[in-house]
């Protein structure tokens, strides 16, 4: 079992615990607000975008190519930036901490 | 917001649109009872991968759900699954069910989608392993048939997206797939012929025989499988036939409740059917678009999320809400993934941008110099561009779009 944590854009901070699944389901699933996972986790809707807490993000790595073209030009993309529904429970680190694009 | 503890939603249909109104209606701030029916007995899930990866993921894979169980109990969404509604009572706010039983509403929320359209072929509604494209049982029947075909011949009866991508994942399973489309190309309905130019080229360097001007007339038995008779004397034979040739939209149970009906259930910005306590969303209605200015009926996942949250803020009394949305869409066939944005229905100049890797541009369609659409191939950066150009109502340079010499930014073109 690991433990991820999401900080909203209002500051909540919403601990939760999953063996498998996308990050995104596990938002969805937990009531994050700002994660709505419209497209099912397909990369077609970006309403999945979390910032990566700096000091996880070798660990977790980097976005695939679909997803950085999803990304690049979202309004509130950084060096972190991440689509929680291409993010899987099974490959990013314990401890995780995550926050919610706006 | 008044105190909804005693009242009721009633919510028919547990698909995308239903499901996402229930949960948004909870997030609002919906005190009373949610009571979702639906006659699919299989318990909600995610419409599009039927098509798409699940067709080819491993025999029994689940299908993926549009919200975990936990959450239905948690949210206390009570969830009465393999029920039909038969009819609605709007005087009494009563619905009946085919269990012989009635629910009482306070407010009533119609999700009832479609329904396969199935042509009036003779022979096909008693010839085997003739399947069409909608729910989880279709899916898994067609897998069942096809797995249990000695040989793998397919076909699909219908060249739109649905037909496409079952054709793509059943050549991925080792199928022998031919497509017949009555028009003279595939996804005429839906895109533009530089499009369908691509997908017929796409579908045929993967092996897929594309038939077009294809009218079927006629499916017979044979020792094995079946034959299909077309109207111009061509005859194919097939183990398995999918049928995707396009919806009814189900208005059975609106029309029971007298409400206005046109090309599907008028809604208004709000979601509001003609009767004021009875809502309806998702694919069964026809809506006013604010940015294309028109009246248009949708069948996308974005515009049955989009609406159900529209109709739970209205539901929970929020004044002034409307919806205000950029249709997106999406498809997978091969390695392909298109995405697209906007309405290109009037347009009247493309610009194309091709990109250098092999398979991936955007077609771009303007009314005048409105951009109105984006068509993405393989390439996600000019869908989100253009959903940015879109909703901005931005004047684009169409001459620097075209130039691939110039980067892909924003400012490039603007
Ligand atoms: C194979 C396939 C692939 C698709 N791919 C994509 C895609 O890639 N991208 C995209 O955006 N969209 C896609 N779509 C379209 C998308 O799935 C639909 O737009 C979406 O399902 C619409 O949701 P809805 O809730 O409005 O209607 P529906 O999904 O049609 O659900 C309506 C529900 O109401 C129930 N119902 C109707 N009448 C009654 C009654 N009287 N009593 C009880 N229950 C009733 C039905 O059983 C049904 O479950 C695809 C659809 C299919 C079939
Ligand atoms: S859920 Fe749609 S892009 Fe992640």
């Amino acid at each position: 079992m690991k433990t991820i944590t999401f900080i909203t854009s209002e500051n909540d901070i919403i601990e939760t615990q999953a063996n498998s699944g996308s990050l995104m389901e596990l938002a969805v699933k937990n009531k994050v607000k700002g994660i709505d996972g419209d497209c099912g986790g397909v990369c077609s809707c970006a309403t999945c975008h979390v910032h990566v807490n700096q000091e996880f993000w070798n660990a977790v790595g980097g976005p695939s190519a679909l997803e950085s073209d999803m990304l690049e030009f979202d309004d509130n993309v950084s060096d972190y930036s991440r689509l929680s529904c291409q993010m899987q429970v099974s490959e990013v680190p314990d401890g995780l901490v995550l926050k919610v694009a706006k | 917001m008044q105190a909804t503890t005693d009242q009721t939603c009633v919510i028919i249909g547990a698909s995308h649109a239903g499901i996402n109104c229930a949960f948004a209606l909870r997030k609002e701030g919906w005190e009373g009872a949610i009571i979702i029916y639906d006659k699919d007995p299989e318990f909600p899930y995610h419409r599009p991968p039927l098509s798409k990866a699940y067709l080819t993921s491993e025999a029994g894979t689940e299908h993926s759900l549009l919200f975990p169980k936990e959450n239905y109990t948690e949210d206390n969404i009570q969830l009465k699954l393999g029920i039909s509604v038969l009819s609605i009572h709007a005087e009494k706010q009563i619905i009946t069910l085919s269990d012989g039983s009635e629910q009482r509403y306070h407010k009533l929320v119609l999700a009832t989608g479609a329904r396969p359209f199935i042509p009036p072929i003779e022979g096909i509604v008693t010839a085997k392993n003739v399947f069409p494209m909608r729910t989880a049982t279709d899916a898994n029947n067609i897998r069942q048939a096809f797995n249990a075909a000695p040989k793998k011949r397919v076909l699909i009866i219908g060249g739109g997206y649905i037909g496409l991508e079952t054709a793509a994942s059943l050549k991925k399973l080792g199928a022998e797939v031919s497509v017949l489309e009555r028009e003279s190309r595939v996804l005429a309905r839906v895109t533009t012929p530089e499009m369908s130019a691509f997908f017929t080229k796409l579908h045929e360097e993967n092996g897929v025989n594309i038939l077009t001007d294809k009218t079927v007339t006629k499916i017979t038995p044979l020792s094995e499988g079946n034959l299909v008779h077309c109207s111009d004397n061509s005859q194919y034979q097939a183990d398995v036939i999918v049928v995707g040739v396009g919806i009814t939209v189900n208005t059975k149970l609106a029309q029971s409740a007298n409400l206005i009906l046109e090309n599907g259930i008028k809604v208004s910005a709000s979601c509001q059917t003609s009767n004021p306590y009875i809502y309806a969303i998702g694919d069964c209605t026809f809506h006013y678009n604010m940015h294309y200015q028109t009246n248009i009926r949708l069948e996308s996942v974005q515009n049955a999320i989009d609406q159900a949250k529209v109709a739970a803020k209205a539901i929970c009394g929020q004044t002034e809400v409307i919806y205000d949305s950029i249709p997106w869409f999406w498809s997978d066939q091969f390695d392909i993934k298109l995405q697209i944005v906007g309405l290109s229905t009037d347009y009247n100049n493309l610009v194309i941008r091709n990109e250098e890797t092999e398979n991936s541009f955007s077609m771009w369609y303007f009314k005048d110099d409105e951009l109105l659409a984006v068509d993405a191939v393989n390439f996600a950066k000019a869908y989100m561009l253009g959903t940015r150009f879109i909703k901005a109502k931005q004047k684009v340079d169409k001459i620097k779009l075209a130039d691939t010499s110039i980067p892909f930014k924003p400012n490039s073109f603007i």
